[in-house]
């Protein structure tokens, strides 16, 4: 059962409709116990890390989150804020994140004469590095919506199997064996993003 | 990616989806959440929803209906229509709206524009400023769907909302608005030129070649009602839009010629 973790900072609906697409009929979950059961995760998020930490926290969901990846091997696939949140932390906050990918994020470089300005919005194209699952069958054409103020910065380079350029190339999608994270989002990316959430469904 | 955005700009009254001409005589054209459908199989870069009838009657935003959009949609889009509070700025970006549209209460709270680029960055909160050209020939900036005037320079105008950390103008003239004729591009021009963020075009287009034009002009996206829900002469309705490959085109040639 694939479920989405509604932990109050972000509307679940196109997420869920997206998947609902892909024929999949996703829960929302806030439960401890509601992660505990679940088959695959998937938590979204936006806004300022700690925040999104917090709200993790306060609802009990951070542990549970950690053992049910950790241990249990259940995969897990963080968008925009929630990919940040898979880290170890972030340069906007002084929250540890869930550290289950090795790395922190970090802020995006402004460039304002070159029309570099952050937040970061639009759609752009990704490079791939390594091969991804996540990223099954998508060529180059594939476009993706961005809009974020942070980047993840992988302490392990193979972890890092895409990126995007926003005045100098950032992680756009990090991948380490049971954990995925977009920074992009899918739900936002047509049949593209469709692509990438029917890959998750489909580890 | 394509070197312009190109926004369909949808109405919303009572919640339903209406088109106007010349910001008068909203005709029901359908259902707004049946509209971001066909979008969506389209796969549209961006929409636009207005409500024109919020401010008018003096109601806050229709927060379901917009979380049913947002809901529905594959894509990003923006709300503008009865936004006068921060608390509703923040809960509009709460319920999954990406950009915020600010134009009556950008007049008369001059805070509101500055608060909201605060909370949600720069990039999200889009000013709004409609257009009229008298029968002097001048243009004169309004709000409240064009019913009260509040400066006589656009520029000015567009340039103070850039100072109070407005990501975006979305430029609308009045007296194209619905007409199919082509965007005002003298407007669009001085406006594009006069301020350092992206000038969206509103207002005329009636042709694809039309974007094309206001990109000429300075134009960093173009918007468009009819052109999108209409088809032919007699404006039987029908949502369209141009293929991706088709736009590329488009916008290519033009950075061939120019």
């Amino acid at each position: 059962m694939i479920r989405v973790i509604d932990y109050g900072v972000a509307n679940l609906g196109s997420i869920r409709n997206m998947l609902r697409r892909v024929g999949v009929e996703a829960d929302a979950i806030s439960t401890r116990e509601e992660v505990m059961s679940a088959s695959k995760l998937i938590l979204p998020g936006i806004g300022a890390f700690d925040h999104g930490m917090n709200a993790l926290k306060s609802r009990g969901l951070d542990a549970a989150i950690k053992e049910r990846v950790l241990k249990e091997k259940v995969s897990i696939l963080g968008i925009c804020l929630g990919a940040q949140l898979l880290t170890e932390g972030s340069a906007e906050g002084e929250c540890a994140g869930l550290g289950l990918i090795a790395g922190r994020c970090e802020k995006l470089k402004e460039d304002i004469p070159n029309g570099v300005r952050v937040p970061h919005m639009g759609w752009k194209h990704l490079q791939r590095h390594r091969p991804s699952r996540l990223l099954e069958g998508l060529d180059d054409d594939a476009r993706f919506y961005f809009v974020h103020s942070y980047h993840i910065v992988c302490e392990s380079k193979d972890d890092a199997v895409a990126t995007a350029c926003h005045g100098s190339p950032f992680t756009a999608v990090v991948e380490r064996d049971n954990v995925f994270g977009a920074q992009f989002h899918p739900e936002k990316s047509h049949r593209f993003g469709m692509r990438v959430l029917r890959n998750f469904v489909e580890l | 990616m394509l070197a312009a955005r190109v926004i369909p700009c949808l109405l919303i009254e009572d919640g339903r989806l209406v088109k106007s001409v010349k910001f008068r005589n909203a005709k029901y054209i359908g259902d707004p959440i049946n509209a971001v459908r066909i979008f969506n199989d389209k796969e549209v870069d961006e929409l636009l929803f207005l409500d024109i009838g919020a401010t008018r009657e003096r109601r806050e935003p229709d927060f379901a209906l917009i979380a049913d959009i947002a809901s529905e949609a594959f894509m990003p889009f923006g709300y503008g229509g009865g936004v006068t509070t921060i608390e509703q700025v923040k809960r509009l970006f709460a319920i999954g709206v990406e950009k915020v549209v600010i134009n009556t209460a950008a007049a008369h709270t001059p805070g509101l524009i500055s608060e909201a680029a605060s909370v949600a960055g720069s990039a999200s909160i889009v000013a709004s400023v409609d257009v009229r050209l008298t029968w002097r020939g001048k243009y004169e900036v309004c709000v409240a769907g064009g019913t009260r005037k509040v400066s006589s320079d656009p520029v000015t105008y567009a340039r103070s909302l850039e100072a109070r950390g407005a990501g975006e103008i979305l430029l609308t003239a009045i007296h194209r608005d619905g007409t199919m004729q082509g965007y005002d591009l003298p407007l669009v021009e001085k406006v594009a030129a006069g301020v350092g963020v992206p000038v969206v075009a509103a207002g005329g287009a009636g042709d694809w070649s039309d974007f094309r034009a206001a990109v000429r002009h300075g134009a960093s996206g173009v918007a468009a009602g009819s052109l999108f829900v209409y088809q032919g002469k007699h404006k039987a309705v029908l949502i369209t839009y141009p293929q991706y490959a088709e736009l590329q085109r488009l916008f290519d040639e033009d950075s061939l010629v120019s």
